[in-house]
């Protein structure tokens, strides 16, 4: 229990080292309003793509929907923050998305998961579109193909932070448990998982669901930060963007991913007028990283406060023996 | 009733078109289980070839038909070659993610090399519609429907009677034993990706020719409906695929028809998802399972 | 009434039987051993038996504390859940899991952490995962393999990763082991030693284990009885040295007389 307490003390120790970094980073006046997009942005694409590597990563299954489930979040909290502008709106919009968000992932999840590989794959971009088109459709709700903008802004970056933390939390904590290792041997063999106990099913569709769900909270934040948002912000583009912070930082590695999303907002700030050059790169990066390091940069790597104290208390025991 | 019979013959052309794109997918698949992601990008650069050797080159139709199709099996074996082949032996979520690279490399390429607005396709053969008692029908749709089955029956043809074909079937079934057999199952693969992508331009250019446009993205949505049509009929096989084809064409027509236009794309999705649940084999398919 | 109770159990694939009318009844804390040619269809039955595949006729059922229960249609990890636990053919280890990991996921079944509480990290979560962990090495221990806690499974040697999904398979806490031919690849002395770890199994764990091989060497040792599977079918059932001696078992292995 102690040891728990000592690791658990120096990430909290990490998280706000990084926060006073952080807000250094303003004072000195680092962070301007156009360097402040990259900042937030990186926030808001840690959580989605923790959420998807814990579908594709951690239960092996591959899902190229989330976008739709950006758009449910975002389009939740644009409408409820439109219609009651306060801090509350907000929250009770989080709140929506993460309820519905939450029962589509539910409802398509069940069916779904029971598809493997490329199959899956497709399904789920399916689903991403028909959530993408039923919301196009609803114009009377959500304004069509014309989007809603003006959405009142109700996120700083403090917020954002917290919402990071959050989500990290929540993600890690549930890797690192019973549940999670149920999980991860479904991705190494269902069959074997599944003779040894696992009901497999219900953890793939609690994996799918907090990724639903961490994606929902990511869109609400993101249509909270850029005030506009439409349908075609949350199509095929959007979730293969998502992929390629997973697949660049490691499928698998949630290291890898706060890596990844880190070093790839930084340079899509200098690519950002590149248009499609920045495409061309990301997609040969793309193929030649799936040539030569197919479980992604950092594979299944972590990074571990646990290992750290390990390492020096075996050192410290074999210096004690001799 | 006329207005039903009139989609009907809309649905067919637009069938024919999805049921050429769709026997790229399913040869593809049922030879390496790959779902070559890239292949609506062939679909689009069949076009542009097209538009090419048209307006640059002045040639007719036709001869810049057969040359893009010549030039799309060119490219279809070289990204075989260079992107897919490495991954042979990975898992196939790797291969996967590759053909989305690969997908959107050709794609962005294109719009970075010609600029990413619709380009006029040029009226190469000149239009006329025809009036069959209550039927309106244009010269151009028969001609694409023409050429379908032309192409179609020539694959059948080629699959069935010629021994690359029969290599082809062996290498789908089990491609160690058809490598113990003698047959070299490299260049079977990269003749099927010939074949498919041939195909995949002729669409194309076809499309291209009925719409008087083409676009670097225009091969995203059809290359998904054909996909679902492969899977429609069953992945895999051949006659699956251009009967995939059909009903998708005519299902979107349909939908339409109805009235239900905006949801014409979110249909087909649906219909994908259906499938894969109910019958995943497809209309043609037999169910495999897994050995433990 | 016995443990294990299999009554004209049937599987069919498309027209071919791959298993037909197969009656068995196992009791509390025996050795049985399943033998036959390839293909016979052993496999194709502990398929059956823990779900993995459903029976096309036939019924499977377990006493449980006095009550039959009907296993027919139920899903592996119930089936487990229940009781049934086996090896594979081909080893599935949680092959980029460590050797910990392995056996604390089969250790979740009769221990199953709330997902709530794993992801709020409550104090029960810590004490089950303690305890847990505690129960993992005791077992890793009676099977030499404590030492090796964190190594990921694809790296230990093929005779530790037998053995590793033997003690994957006992932390179920099944009544029933399913051993699917664990000498396979063995050389004479990993067999001993295999032989040896199956009677402590036995001894310790009070379990019935069924086994799958091809070693007869091993078999024989080890089974008090035997069941003979060919082609779907049970052509013989009994002690050892019957089954030794028995003219059809001679010619299923043999193909008729020396």
């Amino acid at each position: 229990m102690k040891k728990n307490l000592k690791y658990n003390f120096v990430w909290l120790l990490l998280a706000a080292l990084a926060y006073a970094f952080i807000y250094v980073l303003y004072v000195t006046g680092v962070i301007t309003p156009f360097t402040e997009y990259t900042l937030i942005t990186i926030g808001i694409n840690i959580m989605l793509a923790l959420g998807l590597n814990l579908i594709i990563g951690f239960s092996g299954q591959f899902s190229l929907g989330h976008a739709g489930f950006m758009a449910i979040g975002a389009y939740s909290a644009a409408i409820m923050s439109v219609k009651y502008p306060t801090m509350g709106g907000f929250f009770s919009g989080i709140l929506l998305g993460i309820f519905l968000s939450g029962i589509v992932a539910l409802l398509v999840g069940i069916p779904t998961l029971r598809l493997k590989g490329d199959y899956l794959a497709i399904a789920t971009l399916g689903i991403s579109e028909i959530i993408r088109i039923i919301i196009i459709n609803m114009k009377d709700i959500t304004n069509g193909p014309a989007g809603i903008f003006g959405i009142p802004p109700m996120v700083n970056w403090s917020m954002v932070f917290g919402f990071v933390v959050i989500v990290t939390l929540i993600i890690v904590n549930f890797i690192h448990s019973g549940p999670g290792r149920a999980t991860m041997a479904i991705r190494e063999d269902e069959i074997a998982a599944e003779s040894m106990g696992v009901n497999t099913t219900k953890y793939k569709v609690v994996a799918f669901i907090i990724g639903a769900v961490t994606a929902s909270v990511a869109g609400a934040i993101y249509s909270s930060y850029v005030q506009t948002i439409a349908p075609k912000d949350f199509g095929f583009m959007k979730s293969i963007d998502i992929l390629i912070i997973v697949v660049f930082g490691g499928i698998g590695s949630v290291t890898g991913t706060f890596i990844a999303a880190i070093v790839l907002g930084i340079l899509n700030m200098f690519l950002q007028d590149a248009g499609a050059l920045r495409m061309i790169i990301y997609a040969l990066a793309l193929i030649i990283i799936m040539i030569f390091k197919p479980g992604g940069l950092l594979g299944t790597w972590e990074f571990s406060v646990k290992k750290i104290f390990k390492k020096k208390e075996d050192k410290t025991n074999a210096s004690i023996e001799r | 009733m006329e207005v039903v019979i009139q989609q009907l013959v809309n649905g067919l052309f637009l069938g024919s078109i999805y049921a050429l794109l769709a026997l790229g997918y399913t040869m593809v698949y049922g030879i390496i289980k790959l779902i070559n992601f890239a292949h609506g990008e062939i679909y689009m650069l069949g076009g542009f070839m097209g538009y090419f050797f048209i307006n640059k080159l002045s040639l007719g139709f036709f001869p810049a038909l057969i040359l893009s199709m010549v030039g799309a099996a060119v490219i279809g074996v070289v990204i075989e070659f260079l992107a897919y082949r490495p991954l042979r032996k990975s898992t196939r979520i790797a291969a996967l993610i590759t053909a989305i690279g690969v997908s959107f490399l050709l794609q962005n390429g294109m719009i970075y090399w010609l600029g990413p607005e619709k380009k006029s396709f040029p009226q190469a053969i000149e239009f006329k519609n025809y009036q069959l008692g209550f039927i309106q029908i244009s010269n151009i749709q028969v001609l694409i429907l023409v050429i379908s089955l032309v192409l179609m029956i020539a694959l059948q043809l080629i699959v069935k009677k010629t021994k690359m074909g029969k290599a082809m079937r062996a290498v789908s079934v089990d491609a160690d034993a058809a490598q113990l057999m003698g047959i070299n199952v490299n260049r079977t693969i990269s003749f099927t990706f010939a074949l498919g992508s041939a195909l995949a331009a002729a669409a194309g250019m076809l499309i291209g020719l009925y719409y008087n446009s083409i676009d670097p993205m225009m091969g995203v949505v059809p290359g998904l409906k054909s996909f679902v049509a492969a899977v429609l009929g069953g992945i895999g096989i051949i006659p699956g695929a251009a009967l995939g084809g059909f009903v998708i064409g005519l299902l979107e027509t349909i939908t339409i028809a109805l009235g239900f236009s905006d949801y014409k794309d979110a249909v087909v999705y649906a219909l994908l998802i259906i499938i894969l649940l109910i019958r995943p084999a497809g209309i043609l398919g037999k169910n495999i399972k897994e050995k433990v | 009434m016995p443990l294990l109770n299999v009554k004209n159990l049937t599987k069919n694939f498309g027209g071919l039987a791959a298993v037909s009318n197969v009656n068995l009844s196992l009791e509390t804390n025996e050795l049985i051993g399943l033998i036959g040619p390839n293909g016979a269809g052993k496999t194709t039955l502990f398929n059956l038996l823990t779900g993995v595949y459903e029976p096309s006729e036939g019924t499977v059922t377990l006493d449980v504390l006095g009550k039959e229960h009907v296993l027919n249609g139920m899903k592996p990890y119930h089936i487990a859940d229940m009781g049934l636990s086996r090896t594979f053919q081909n080893i599935r280890l949680f092959k980029d899991l460590t050797v910990m990991d392995n056996v604390l996921i089969a250790m979740n079944s009769k221990n199953k952490e709330g997902i709530l509480s794993s992801i709020l990290r409550l104090p029960s979560f810590y004490k089950k995962e303690a305890e847990m962990e505690k129960k993992v090495l005791e077992l890793l221990a009676i099977f030499g393999l404590e030492d090796k806690v964190q190594t990921l499974a694809k790296n230990l040697p093929y005779g530790e990763q037998r053995r590793l999904e033997i003690v994957r398979a006992l932390a179920t806490q099944p009544k029933v082991l399913f051993l699917d031919e664990p000498a396979a690849g063995m050389n004479p002395q990993e067999t001993a030693d295999l032989t040896e770890l199956i009677r402590k199994i036995q001894k310790e764990f009070q379990i019935t284990i069924v086994l799958i091989e091809h070693d007869m060497s091993l078999v024989m040792e080890v089974c008090q009885r035997i069941y003979v599977l060919e082609y779907g079918r049970i052509i013989a059932e009994g002690e050892p040295e019957t089954i030794k001696n028995d003219p059809r078992v001679i010619e299923a292995y043999l193909g008729g007389e020396l």
